[in-house]
């Protein structure tokens, strides 16, 4: 296996993907990654000098519209859904001390 | 002749002629689903009082004449990765478990006006990350050909149901051969439309270069009609296309002489099963004996488009699924130590492992330092593997090949070897990434019963190349959908 993925680099990739492995998780996680890695080395094979990279098939320009609101208020339905609510908000954790 | 085994269009001509009521149809498939479920597992949620309130509606539309399209009264089901206003979307996932949106996507708005009746929504992978529908959080969808094997995914749920007639179609969405290859697997035909034909609106976002919805149905003339109805142009997605090409069924001709099919050698190497190979080549025989010009040829690339896709779509999916994070809908952890933690709890605990392993992947990717070489790399792949389609449509109508280098797996035999199960996708996979339509069409049974696809390509926007060679392949092979046995009459 040509990609080793350390502790450090898996702890790293869990704070930007906001995941809690333990650490039979952890390593499991380690070495999918790796040979995941080791499978996309394979485009190293091509030789892409000069390509643009394409983010997009086909020529697309940004959409403009006038900022209208169209939809109605939905408040109470919307915040049906949440797991946490008060007085018609969203309830979230104690974000600063 | 039940009415269940009416085609799409058939039923709809039946219900005007007034040989059943919309009624009547829902009432026989949400009979067949209680039937059925059982062995089968299709569906997440089925919304029995919401479609026969519907039906009661929808008839009122067609007998005053306000209802006159093909899709009338037909009863659809749904992949559960697209919202419908009030009624459970959930993603197969734990953490939209109990998530009811507050609107409908465009695509499911377009079938509603069209008069179609919802009748529920269909199991799927996890965020529809997956090629069997065994990531599922409510438990893997059978193969109803073939009960112990996988209907293949991620729109297992929508395949299976359509060839247990558990609907008369249904939507289903394709990122990287999610329609395709169940259809194939589940012996049907879906399409996948060339990106940016139908809104994706209210569609959760898996990969959003590559996601595309598209329909799976019975017959290629189900297709085409569904294709009419879904295919708009919509402000709210920014990459949706207006198009005035959209008259789909104009394309249902029987003929094929001259038109120009590429035969990829490259599909046919190594991997691909000795059944499937036959079966493809029989039917290509067939579209050749009515006078279609068939040439083989090197489509190339075709190695790199799996680690390509996966590495986009692991960089896309892993953006997408930030909004999941326990504040404003679904699942929030129970116990938790301030705002990170929770965010990483609920995450933790509400996502199942692929889709863990893809956000992890695509966190990677386009981490600082790794972009460049991954992420970016991928995109200058993708923009050759484009540059080989457009080649290949300088000289042929349609490419035609297999689906997928097998036939459905059995149950419980994927999911431990991810790498082995991404390789199903081989054929269906730069499809995706070069934004062409695509469709599958059952062309013969190999080992166990179980169903084998044939895959037409053709250029961005040139679906009626492929409905035109389908459709004559299909009256020609006389393949023409039957449904299975399950609950009682299986007995």
């Amino acid at each position: 296996m040509a990609n080793i993925i350390s502790d450090e680099t898996i702890e790293y990739v869990g704070i930007l993907a906001k995941l809690e492995l333990n650490d039979a998780q952890k390593e499991a996680a380690k070495k999918d990654m790796a040979s995941m890695l080791d499978y996309i080395d394979k485009l190293g094979e091509l030789d892409t000098e000069g390509i643009e990279p394409m983010s997009h098939v086909f020529d697309v320009k940004n959409v403009w519209r006038d900022d209208v609101v169209t939809n109605g208020d939905d408040r109470e339905n919307i915040i049906s859904n949440a797991p946490g609510q008060k007085d018609g908000m969203f309830e979230v954790p104690k974000t600063f001390d | 002749m039940s009415i269940l085994d009416l085609t799409a269009l058939e039923l709809s001509a039946a219900i005007k002629e007034k040989k059943y009521t919309v009624t009547d149809a829902v009432k026989a498939v949400l009979d067949r689903i209680k039937e059925c479920e059982e062995d089968f597992n299709c569906y997440v949620t089925v919304d029995e009082e919401g479609a026969l309130s519907k039906a009661l509606s929808v008839q009122k539309g067609i007998d005053d004449g306000t209802l006159t399209g093909p899709l009338a009264g037909v009863p659809v089901a749904v992949k559960d990765n697209m919202c419908t206003e009030g009624l459970l979307t959930t993603c197969s996932s734990k953490i939209l478990y109990n998530f009811v949106p507050t609107f409908s996507s465009e695509a499911v708005l377009a079938l509603e006006k069209a008069g179609a009746v919802i009748i529920g929504k269909t199991n799927m992978d996890e965020f529809a990350m997956g090629s069997t529908t065994e990531t599922s959080f409510f438990g893997p969808t059978k193969n109803p050909r073939n009960p112990e094997h996988v209907p293949g995914g991620s729109s297992g749920g929508s395949a299976s149901a359509v060839a247990a007639n558990e609907c008369f179609f249904a939507l289903g969405s394709d990122t990287g051969g999610s329609i395709r290859q169940p259809a194939s697997y589940c012996g049907v035909v879906g399409m996948k439309p060339t990106y940016g034909r139908v809104s994706r609106y209210g569609l959760i976002a898996y990969g959003s270069s590559l996601d595309q919805i598209g329909p799976l149905c019975k017959d290629v003339a189900d297709c085409a009609a569904v294709m009419e109805a879904i295919c708009t142009y919509d402000p709210k997605d920014s990459t949706s296309v207006s198009r005035d090409d959209n008259d789909f069924t104009s394309a249902l001709k029987d003929d094929v002489q001259g038109l120009k099919i590429g035969i990829p050698r490259d599909y046919f190497k190594e991997g691909l099963d000795d059944e499937v190979r036959e079966a493809v080549l029989k039917a290509v025989d067939v579209l050749k004996s009515k006078g279609a010009i068939v040439e083989e040829f090197d489509l190339s690339l075709v190695d790199y488009a799996i680690p390509t896709y996966y590495t986009i779509a692991a960089a896309e999916a892993s953006s997408n699924l930030e909004r999941f994070d326990g504040i404003k809908y679904g699942y929030r952890t129970e116990e938790y130590n301030g705002l990170h933690n929770m965010y990483k709890k609920t995450r933790s605990e509400g996502f199942g492992d692929e889709v863990k392993r893809r956000i992890m992947l695509g966190s990677f990717v386009l981490s600082s330092g790794y972009y460049d070489a991954y992420y970016l790399k991928a995109l200058k792949v993708k923009a050759l593997i484009k540059k080989a389609f457009d080649e290949a449509f300088s000289k042929y109508d349609v490419i035609v090949g297999p689906v997928a280098p097998t036939t459905a797996p059995l149950l419980g035999k994927s999911l431990s070897d991810p790498i082995a199960m991404y390789l199903s996708d081989i054929y269906t996979i730069s499809v995706n990434l070069a934004g062409l339509p695509g469709m599958s069409v059952p062309c013969g049974t190999g080992k166990e019963g179980l169903p084998i696809g044939i895959q037409f390509i053709a250029d961005c926007f040139k679906e009626k190349n492929i409905i035109r060679a389908a459709y004559a392949y299909e009256c020609a092979s006389g393949n023409y959908h039957k449904s299975v046995t399950c609950g009682k009459d299986g007995e």
